[in-house]
This record gives C-alpha cells, sequence and structure tokens, in this order.
C-alpha cells in the first residue's frame, strides 16, 4: 500500500476548555475523494484546519504524503505550499486583481518568473471557467466566480491535495453549481481532495469516502451511498434525518 | 403643543441667523477698519515677502515636513510591528517609545534634541544639520502616533488574509509585506493624511534650533517680518501659505473618506 495523503494520529484539539477534536483517526489515500459532514460546531473546520496547521493541534500526530508536519522541525511552510486550500470566505486578496491573487504565491514561494506564473495562472482560470476575468477586482466579482478564483489560486501552486472547508455555503443557491462542477472535474483529474460540505449530493456522487463527525470525533465513516443511505449509528441517522 | 414640529424647526433656523447676524454686526461696527487693514493686510509690505516667502520659508516648510513624515512612518510601522510581535520585550519597548513620545510636548522633544544630544554625545551630531535634528526629532512625535494608527490597520484587516496566505506557504513575514499591509495602508490612509496636517503645522517648532536665513521655515520667516515691519502682515500671509498646503490635504481626507465610505 502506498503512502497516504494525509493521515491524522489520535489529533486532540482543544481552545482552552473547549474539547473540540478528541482523538481523530483519519487517513486519506492519494487520488480520493473524502467528504466530510456534521453538526455546526463538531469541529469540521478545525479538523481541516489541523492538515496544514492553520491551527495547531493540542497532542497528536499529522502526516502529509509521510512527512510529518507537526514535527517541531517541519518545513511547514514548504508542505503548505502542497496543500491547497479553499476557505468559506473565499479570502480573495482584495488589493490585487486576479492576475495578481494567482501570481503573488507563485512567485514569492515557488520562485517562478512573472511569464511562468501568469502562463501556469491562465491555464488555471481556463480550467475554471473564467479565462476573460484576468483583470477583474474580487470586489468586482460574483461570490461563485470568486470561488472558482479562489480555486485556481490553490491550484496555481500546484498541490499534491486540495482541503475544501464549506467552499458554497457562502452562496447563492443559484451559484452553488458552478463551483460543485469545477470540484466536480478536479475530482475526475485524480486530485486528492478533503471536503467540508453541507452538499449531501455531491458527497454522494463524487465523494469516495464520507465522514460523519459530531462532538470532536469521527461517529461513522464508509461509502458516502451506504452511510447516506442506511447510517449505522443513532447520531448520524438523526443528523441525517435534519439536513436531508 | 399648538406648533407643528415644521414650525418650530423653522424658527429655530430663523434664530440662529438672527444671531450669526447680530455676532457680525457687533464685531464690524466696534473693531477698528482701517487700523486692522494696516497692521493685518498692508499689500506693501505683503509684497516685500516674495519670492522668499515660497522659495524659501514655504520650501523648507514643505522638505522639513516630508522628511519628518517619511521618517515617522517607517518607524511608526516598525513600532507597530514591534507593537504585535510575540516577542514580549518587542512590544514593551514599543509602547515605551509610544508612550514616550505621544505624552511629551514635541517642542520639549526638540528642546531634548537640540540641547540634550550635545551633552549625552558629546562631540558627535546627527547628521544633515537642522534637517537631521528635524528629521528625527518631529519623525519620532509623529511615529508614535502613526504606530497606534498603523497597528489599528493591521488588526482591521480580515485573519482569513494572512490564512490564505500562509496556506498558499507564504512565511508569516511574507504573508504580512504582500498581503496585510498593503490592505492595513489602505484602511490608515485617511488618518494618516492628517497625521501629515498635524506634522506640518509642528514643523514650525523648528524655531527653537536657532535657524540660520536659509533654514527659516514659515512660522520662523513670519516672526523675523513681525520684528523689522512692526507689522502683523507676515503672519498673514504666512497663515495663508500653511492654509495652502493644509486645506488640500484636508479636502483629500475628506474625499478618501467619502471613496471608503461607499466601498462598505
Ligand atoms: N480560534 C478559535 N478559538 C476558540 N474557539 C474556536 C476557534 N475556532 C473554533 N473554535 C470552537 O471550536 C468548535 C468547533 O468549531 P469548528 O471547527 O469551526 O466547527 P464546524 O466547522 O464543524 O462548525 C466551536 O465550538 C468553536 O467555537
Ligand atoms: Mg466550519
Amino acid at each position: 500500500m502506498s503512502t497516504p495523503a494525509i493521515r491524522m494520529e489520535d489529533v486532540h484539539k482543544y481552545f482552552g476548555d473547549n474539547k473540540v477534536l478528541t482523538g481523530i483517526d483519519l487517513e486519506v489515500a492519494e487520488g480520493k475523494v473524502v467528504c466530510v459532514i456534521g453538526p455546526s460546531g463538531s469541529g469540521k473546520s478545525t479538523l481541516l484546519r489541523c492538515v496544514n496547521l492553520l491551527e495547531q493541534p493540542t497532542s497528536g500526530r499529522i502526516f502529509v504524503e509521510g512527512d510529518e508536519i507537526t514535527d517541531p522541525d517541519a518545513d511547514v511552510d514548504g508542505l503548505r505550499s502542497r496543500i491547497g486550500m479553499v476557505f468559506q470566505q473565499f479570502n480573495l486578496f482584495p488589493h490585487l486583481d486576479v492576475m495578481g491573487n494567482l501570481t503573488l504565491a507563485q512567485r514569492k514561494v515557488k520562485g517562478r518568473s512573472t511569464e511562468e506564473a501568469r502562463t501556469i495562472a491562465r491555464k488555471n482560470l481556463e480550467k475554471v471557467g473564467l479565462a476573460e476575468r484576468e483583470t477583474s477586482y474580487p470586489a468586482h466579482l460574483s461570490g461563485g466566480q470568486q470561488q472558482r478564483i479562489a480555486i485556481a489560486r490553490a491550484l496555481s501552486m500546484d498541490p499534491d491535495m486540495m482541503l475544501f472547508d464549506e467552499p458554497t455555503s457562502a452562496l447563492d443557491p443559484e451559484l452553488v453549481g458552478d463551483v460543485l462542477a469545477v470540484m466536480k472535474d478536479l475530482a475526475t483529474e485524480g486530485m486528492t481532495m478533503m471536503v467540508v460540505t453541507h452538499e449531501m449530493g455531491f458527497a454522494r456522487e463524487v465523494g469516495d469516502d464520507l465522514v460523519f463527525m459530531d462532538g470532536g470525533v469521527v461517529v461513522e465513516r464508509g461509502d458516502p451511498r451506504q452511510v447516506l443511505g442506511d447510517p449505522q449509528h443513532e447520531r448520524t441517522q438523526s443528523f441525517l434525518s435534519k439536513v436531508l | 403643543m399648538a406648533t407643528s414640529p415644521r414650525k418650530r424647526a423653522q424658527r429655530n433656523r430663523l434664530i440662529q441667523y438672527a444671531v450669526l447676524a447680530i455676532v457680525v454686526l457687533a464685531f464690524a461696527v466696534t473693531a477698528d477698519w482701517a487700523k486692522l487693514g494696516e497692521t493685518f493686510f498692508n499689500l506693501e509690505i505683503a509684497a516685500g515677502m516674495f519670492p522668499d516667502v515660497l522659495v524659501v520659508a514655504l520650501k523648507n516648510t514643505v522638505i522639513y515636513t516630508a522628511c519628518a513624515f517619511a521618517f515617522g512612518l517607517v518607524l511608526g510601522l516598525v513600532l507597530a510591528l514591534m507593537r504585535l510581535s510575540p516577542v514580549a520585550p518587542y512590544r514593551w519597548i514599543a509602547t515605551g517609545i509610544i508612550e514616550f513620545f505621544r505624552g511629551v510636548p514635541a517642542l520639549v522633544v526638540f528642546i531634548a534634541f537640540q540641547y540634550g544630544l550635545p551633552v549625552a554625545f558629546p562631540g558627535r551630531q546627527i547628521p544633515g544639520g537642522t534637517l537631521g535634528v528635524v528629521t528625527i526629532a518631529l519623525g519620532l512625535v509623529g511615529a508614535a502616533y502613526m504606530a497606534e494608527t498603523i497597528r489599528a490597520g493591521i488588526q482591521a484587516v480580515p485573519k482569513g488574509q494572512a490564512e490564505a496566505a500562509r496556506s498558499l506557504g507564504m512565511s508569516s513575514s511574507r504573508a504580512m509585506i504582500s498581503v496585510v499591509i498593503p490592505q492595513a495602508f489602505r484602511i490608515v490612509l485617511p488618518p494618516l493624511t492628517n497625521e501629515l496636517i498635524l506634522l506640518t503645522k509642528d514643523s514650525s517648532l523648528v524655531y527653537v534650533l536657532g535657524l540660520s536665513l536659509a533654514t527659516y521655515e514659515l512660522t520662523s520667516f513670519g516672526r523675523q517680518g513681525l520684528n523689522t515691519e512692526n507689522n502683523l502682515t507676515p503672519l498673514v500671509v504666512v497663515a495663508l501659505c500653511y492654509l495652502l498646503i493644509t486645506v488640500p490635504l484636508s479636502i483629500l481626507v475628506r474625499q478618501m473618506e467619502r471613496r471608503a465610505e461607499r466601498a462598505r
């Protein structure tokens, strides 16, 4: 068996007395799409943010392609540039135009020349269907367009895997489809993905694995069709009965 | 009860106009206009101040202010970053410097630089003569104010911005330089411009350094005119020169604030 893209070993995360993650063991195999569902406040975002160390776990170990990111001596910046992340609120850089958003980290982190960075940026803009918005500023784009730009920005770093934290939750319903379509294309191309979402249709159709979290632990994990169609745990059943 | 709110508002406005008219009238009747015109608006004396008031005094005021502002801005940014540093001693030092130079009158700072430094470091001098001393003394005062403004601006940039930058692999200093600080400066541009206006006026304190003809700025130039002419016209000319600098800046600030208001 090859090295998993992400491996979490007994990860705990406390915010003061608030025990947000209590013993997470989780693996994401290369090329797989793992969707994470669960009630609000169950620790889904925190889990995702631990993977690229935006949150420092209180204890436990996390490996990215076999390299331990929680090691105090780890090259965290280097590991992060292999992990793309997409946020609920897009977090595009408002002072830069679309091209600036896509090329900044390429130049400053990867040391690419402006020309090279622009070529790669254009390729990714095309991929998300926004080739004509190069010179637009984020404020002039719809939420759906901003989120697709954010995906293109992450892809421009040539990541080995992508983390999505409720990428469509801040969008008007009619814009959700465009973003999900881009994510589905990515999955088809074999990108390793960890997706926190409330889009059960996406989880069922695109996900290889479904993780249900509640109260800081993984309650149930399995094939999406199986977990959604025939949940084994009572907490999963009660959550799904509310959202489906 | 009997009067409608609209009638009452109308009456109030009428009273306000009446008060204004009475004050203006009283002033106009009691003032000695001939004497006033002669002492404040003597055209001959005013004409005699040109071109030096512009090519020497105004120019020096602009240079002193610009240098002090530039130095203060850089130092203010450094102090702001120190205030936000995870290293506690940096925070303490920055807080100390900021509180000291905000709490002490600029005049005292100037006097300290003029008379204190030669005592503390005998034989040494701040390079650049008068300009060097103004840049550092006035710059320190400006930096203390600007540091707090810039710190507030940095903290006003949403946390998600730095997180997005870090998630792309940027180091924390790279994220600060390329993502957070550019946005922070956009936020604090109006208050920084206000600080520039204050520094323009504070640059007049340079007089304690003892100036020569070539280093006169507007206020000292006006005072010299005051003494030789025994007339207040030079002060009026100088005041107008200050307004020439500060009013456009004020308008600029108001425009920036209005634009920020609309962008929200
Ligand atoms: N930076 C933080 N500081 C303190 N508490 C936090 C922080 N981030 C998240 N939490 C807490 O952690 C819990 C889980 O949050 P989160 O991971 O965002 O849940 P979810 O994404 O599943 O809604 C919540 O109780 C939240 O208040
Ligand atoms: Mg969340």
